[in-house]
């Protein structure tokens, strides 16, 4: 089954044309990776999804409703979650204020918190502490916690392992692993090995127009069309 | 140097400006009854000036609206409530009761005007002009003189005397010291409207919203909340403050023109800049530094007063480009 569907996704981005026709579809549960060299659009491609970037025409189909043109916090609220590149914490805040802020009625699920620090458990001793002071790797993990504190259909994630320390990348993929049990995550990322090891399906995208889509089995067993589509040596 | 701004910081920093300030004048002006009073008129001063500034400060951090009719609602509120004082003038004189009832009306119409002004002002002027600072400046700027003209016409350009309540006349003399009541009544109100403001952004849901929104608008969409709603909420609440502030400036002038607004525009966005953008306790602390400045260079070296605020200004963006206190780190 179809969690999200795009059709000939077009967006501007300024006078520059930057999607030119993206049409993917993600099945419902586990990890779909959304490939591309730099430049490609793929961080335009989940922006647009979440309403960021305004995308005309085309649709977006999200568990059958069209979210296309609806506001960023309407398409939230339809419980898809976004993880952007820049992880996007509010420094000023603790790392609880972070978390709290991103339930929606203001108060914690003790089940789920629970689950958020035994994956992260960095975030439990820094509960206090405002978010600005902590590490890279504590940032990413507090952004992705904030995309699970809440149940969701779908969560977007964008590029998560940039930067980071491998035994943080390591607590990522188990995070998501965990995660995708009973949650669709579309993930964007540059690391090859990290999306193979995670992706049930995938896509590649290439100058705003989506040029492949197959199983992760079937696209990591093909060398040759990794070398062509992504310029992946074998 | 790092050694000693981390020891600093262990003693409260930056905050530790106003104090550090008021020691250095202690020597300077030698008189300690002159000290006193100085001292006084200038953290008053600066209170009324954080009511007028506040708004203005999380409507900058949070909206990236560069609004300069924010002081169109400083000259709105204090003509309002020299209205209403004038108005209930027979109660100023009929006891200490009715006296508090009439400068409680006077300050809530001028809070009524701003936050139905800012409304207005939000949804009919700011909102088309949102991402377009060049825009903003200009609208509102041309917004700030019509009001002006409004006030011109409503009021007439002859200074308005404003009546204030007997027992905010005169001044306590304690020593060589003499304290102004009015001056004492506005750092209280003042410090009273800075703590409410502290548990609203701290202790509560929306105060958490517009911490987060003055930080990245985008994220607090993404996290599905309607940044607009939070948008007007802010701005009539910043309006509500200026025109306030206003009222407070007014009794403490006593005699006010429609220029007011303008004259203390410079003042607003120098005390919003030196605090940070988008800070609350930002916007106290520079407020303070800076009515204490003007007040202790008034004395010290007259000819410097208006400059003084200026000076103060290019020092501390030079030191901390962001200002003392910026809510985005």
């Amino acid at each position: 089954m179809t969690i999200l569907s795009v059709r000939d996704m077009k967006t501007d981005i300024g006078q520059y044309s930057v999607l030119h026709g993206v049409t993917f579809d993600v099945p419902e549960g586990g990890v779909f990776v959304l490939l591309g060299r730099n430049g490609a659009g793929k961080t335009t491609t989940l922006r647009s999804i979440m309403g960021l970037w305004q995308p005309s025409p085309g649709s977006v189909q999200f568990q059958g409703t069209d979210i296309a043109g609806m506001e960023t916090a309407d398409i939230a609220r339809k419980g898809i979650a976004y993880v952007p590149e820049n992880m996007g914490i509010f420094g000023g805040l603790t790392v609880a204020e972070n978390l709290i802020l991103a339930t929606g009625k203001g108060t914690f699920d003790k089940t789920r918190l629970r689950r958020i620090y035994d994956l992260f458990p960095a975030l439990e001793q820094f509960w206090t502490k405002q978010a600005w002071s902590l590490s890279g790797g504590q940032k990413q993990m507090l952004s992705v916690a904030r995309a699970i504190i809440e149940p969701r259909a779908l969560i977007l994630i964008d590029e998560p392992t940039k930067g980071l320390a491998p035994s943080i990348v390591a607590a990522m993929a188990d995070a998501f692993r965990e995660t995708a049990k009973d949650t669709t995550i579309l993930l964007v990322e540059q690391n090859f090995n990290f999306a193979r090891a995670l992706g049930r399906d995938m896509a590649v995208i290439d100058d705003g127009r989506v040029v492949h889509q197959a199983s992760m089995a079937e696209f990591a067993a093909d060398t040759d069309l990794q070398g062509r589509l992504l310029g992946l040596s074998a | 140097m790092d050694k000693l701004t981390d020891t600093l910081g262990r003693y409260g920093g930056v905050n530790l400006l106003p104090l550090a300030l008021a020691g250095v004048a202690f020597f300077l002006i030698g008189a300690p009854s002159s000290w006193v009073t100085l001292t006084v008129a200038g953290l008053s001063m600066g209170m009324m000036v954080f009511l007028m500034a506040s708004g203005l400060s999380l409507v900058f951090g949070l909206m990236d609206v560069l609004n300069f009719g924010h002081s169109a609602f400083v000259s709105f509120g204090a003509f309002v409530a020299a209205s209403v004082l004038a108005l209930l003038g027979g109660w100023l004189d009929g006891g200490p009761l009715l006296a508090s009832a009439a400068l409680a009306l006077a300050l809530i119409a001028a809070i009524a005007f701003g936050l139905a002004a800012g409304l207005f002002f939000e949804t009919v002027i700011i909102r088309p002009v949102y991402r377009d600072h060049l825009r903003q400046i200009l609208i509102t700027m041309g917004a700030l003189i019509v009001s002006e003209q409004i006030i011109l016409a409503i009021w007439g350009g002859t200074p308005i005397t404003v009546l204030r309540p007997p027992f905010l006349e005169g001044a306590w003399i304690i020593g060589d010291v003499s304290i102004e009541i009015y001056r004492l009544f506005a750092f209280v109100l003042g410090a009273a409207v800075f703590a409410g403001l502290m548990v609203l952004l701290n202790k509560t849901r929306i105060g958490l919203l517009i911490r987060a929104g003055v930080e990245n608008r985008e994220m607090v969409e993404a996290l599905g909340f309607k940044i607009n709603r939070l948008f007007i909420g802010v701005f009539m609440l910043g309006s509500a403050l200026a025109a306030l502030g206003g009222a407070m400036w007014a009794g403490y002038e006593t005699l006010i023109t429609p220029a007011l607004g303008g004259e203390m525009m410079i003042v607003v966005f120098i005390v919003v800049i030196i605090g940070g953008l988008g800070s609350i306790e930002g916007t106290l602390l520079g407020a303070l530094i800076v009515g204490l400045t003007a007040n202790y260079i008034g004395y010290l070296a007259p000819k410097l007063a208006l400059a003084s605020n200026m000076i103060l200004m290019m020092a501390i963006l030079m030191w901390r480009p962001s200002g003392l206190r910026p809510a985005v780190k």
